[in-house]
């Protein structure tokens, strides 16, 4: 795989940060970089993780299937966390992502918990439930990329979709 | 320094004493060196720099501080576990995973006072002797990560970081290292794995503290994002002065974040143990929703017992003991620990009686079946089980004894497995079954089989617009 310049620059960078005989520390930084890149992880992106630390594939396939923060799947342009824990559900967070799922299009019948992710038909989004957001305050709150938003209920979910295109 | 104002609608509560929490929703205020600075910002640094190590480790050990990530474990003899005649680098971690349901202050802190931490941490390390410290920011926080990234910049510019820091001999570097969304990694040897690039499967103790063998098998301390802030405070005041903050063996302040079914939900910064929780629900938080009764509090993040209103607790010892009920209870480390829960992380969340606790357990059991890193076998398989039981129990499908079985499982995963996840995924279900058997038993009669009952509904939800 081809990594453009700025991204294998960024990589020694983040690698620089862990002692030298420690480069298996860069793997999430990397993982993360990748994932901007690209949208999610894929098996060609956790082979060139490896050889740039040096380590054995099997070591980063084992982080890339551990954390949630890491998609296997590619996501919509746009992708969509909407916080499910406690005092966001106790606010009305299941409602919110159906709503969400209504406006944007997205059929979520067949999510599994090794499949979290539903992209709608277009693939303009993609959508799943995330665990605690810690903003429990100001619930139901969700992620679109990075933007945070908080209060996000079935009433304002429209005009919020509106602002992506 | 400048008495703060604050912006509009979001000012401090009169029962509050904001020392961390001093700039944050601040009027004029950005996360930039320059306010920092102006409102005399790394002056702590500088008086910390001039004292020897072991002085600034002893103000904090005299200070009481007690951790603000969950155990409330004192923080200066935390540092103190280093090993005497160590001859390996020695790190500081910074651990702003926050993710325990229910927590949000450090979110706070990282977004509006990036120096503030920075100022602390920098002051940590320099007490224990720490060249190189981490934050291990979670992932969902991207944004706070590009702050403090540009925090560090600023602070390098200046010369507060970096080598010879303000011209002396201290030499020290930050780095950020981004989690990837795994509640796991807020434990401390989790995270440390996690960082070593590693799944982050907890370490079996002892050694108890990384302090001994942490990160690479070096001397580690790892931290709070609040615990390392409040360090800047005791060095600014001094120990003995922070001390006489909060209430004796709970000293300082802390911050405590409120949610679920009252009026004003927030984060309020108060002296431990100076206000009870009748008086954080009903005054600070503006009490509960019209018509609405109290029904349980989760005192300390969602892993924390349940508490059932009505519930009477003995408290203290010898002439000092008495009874009090759950709008008595002061909120500090201790009590809340007498009275069969935790202060945890500071999370409190507020359930009104249209809550159906089988519906609140099934959401939190959901969280720690998701979470449960899988290395012990009673968490991985145990966690899953609670959750399909009360699936199956808010689903109509509930048999009688379910309440049996849900305890049984709990009881066989707490004390049981290598970290405190264990006993984290049992408490609600333990705490839950007992205090509301009530409302679990509707789940199993066969008069209501098939039936979904959830009166969790929108109106409810509804209720919480604000």
């Amino acid at each position: 795989m081809e990594v453009s310049r700025e991204l294998n620059k960024q990589a020694n960078e983040y690698i620089s940060h862990y002692p030298n005989d420690q480069k298996r520390s860069a793997s999430l930084p990397l993982l993360h970089l990748l994932q901007q890149e690209h949208g999610y992880i894929n098996e060609e992106s956790m082979n060139w993780v490896a050889e740039k630390l040096d380590i054995e594939p099997i070591h980063v396939l084992e982080l890339g299937t551990f954390y949630p923060g890491f998609r296997q799947t590619a996501p919509g342009k746009y992708h969509i966390r909407v916080c499910r824990t406690l005092s966001c559900a106790m606010a009305g967070c299941y409602e919110t992502m159906e709503k969400f799922c209504e406006v944007a299009g997205i059929d979520r019948s067949r999510v599994t918990h090794h499949n979290p992710i539903a992209v709608s038909e277009d693939g303009k989004f993609s959508i799943e439930f995330a665990e605690c957001l810690a903003s429990c305050g100001t619930g139901p709150v969700c992620l679109i990329g990075d933007e945070f938003y908080e209060s996000v209920n079935a009433e304002n979910v429209a005009e919020l979709i509106e602002k992506y295109d | 320094m400048a008495v703060p104002k604050y912006i509009k609608g979001k000012e401090p509560h009169k029962s509050e004493y904001r020392m961390i929490f001093r700039n944050v929703d601040r009027r004029g205020w950005d996360a930039s060196i320059k306010s920092y600075i102006a409102d005399g910002g790394y002056k702590d640094l500088k008086k910390a720099l001039k004292m020897k190590s072991q002085e600034v480790t002893d103000e904090v050990k005299t200070s009481g501080l007690r951790g603000r990530g969950g155990a409330g474990f004192p923080t200066g003899v935390k540092w103190g576990f280093i090993p005497p005649d160590n001859k390996k680098p020695v790190y500081l971690i910074c651990n702003s995973d926050e993710s325990e349901p229910g927590t949000f202050k450090d979110r706070y802190i990282v977004h509006q006072d990036p120096h503030q931490l920075i100022e602390g941490m920098l002051i940590s390390c320099y007490a224990v002797g720490a060249k190189v410290a981490y934050i291990y920011i979670r992932e969902e926080f991207s944004e706070g990560a590009k702050i403090l990234e540009n925090a560090i910049e600023e602070a390098r510019k200046k010369n507060f970081l970096g080598k010879k820091i303000l011209g002396g001999k201290f030499n020290c570097e930050i780095f950020i290292h981004r989690g990837a969304g795994a509640y796991i990694c807020g434990e401390e040897t989790g995270l440390i794995e996690s960082l070593e690039g590693k799944r982050p499967y907890p370490r079996i103790k002892p050694p108890y503290f990384p302090a001994a063998l942490g990160l690479y098998m070096c001397p580690t301390i790892v931290n709070n994002v609040e615990s390392l802030c409040h360090v800047k405070h005791i060095i600014a005041m001094g120990g003995q002065k922070y001390a006489k903050i909060g209430t004796p063996r709970n000293t300082g302040t802390r911050i405590l974040c409120v949610s679920g079914d009252v009026v004003r939900p927030g984060y309020f910064e108060v002296e431990v143990g100076k206000i009870t929780m009748g008086e954080l629900i009903n005054d600070v938080c503006g009490g509960l929703r019209k018509g609405r009764k109290l029904k349980g509090v989760i005192p300390g993040g969602s892993s924390a017992k349940v508490l059932r209103a009505g519930e009477k607790y003995t408290i203290g010892t010898g002439e000092s003991e008495r009874t009090i009920g759950i709008n008595d209870i002061p909120m500090d480390f201790d009590t809340l620990a007498a009275c069969g829960s935790m202060a945890g992380s500071g999370g409190v969340i507020v359930m009104d009686d249209s809550r159906d606790m089988a519906w609140i357990l099934n959401n939190i059991n959901t969280f720690y079946a998701h979470e449960s890193c899988g290395q012990c076998t009673p968490c991985r398989e145990g966690s899953l089980w609670m959750k399909k039981i009360t699936d199956r129990m808010v689903s109509g499908a509930g048999v009688p004894s379910d309440l049996k079985t849900l305890t049984s499982v709990g009881d066989n995963i707490a004390g049981r497995t290598i970290c405190a996840f264990g006993e984290a995924c049992a408490w609600p279900t333990q705490s839950f079954v007992a205090k509301f058997p009530e409302d679990f038993k509707k789940h199993t009669s066969r008069r209501n089989a098939g039936k979904e009952l959830n009166p969790e509904s929108k109106a409810a939800a509804a209720g919480l617009k604000r």
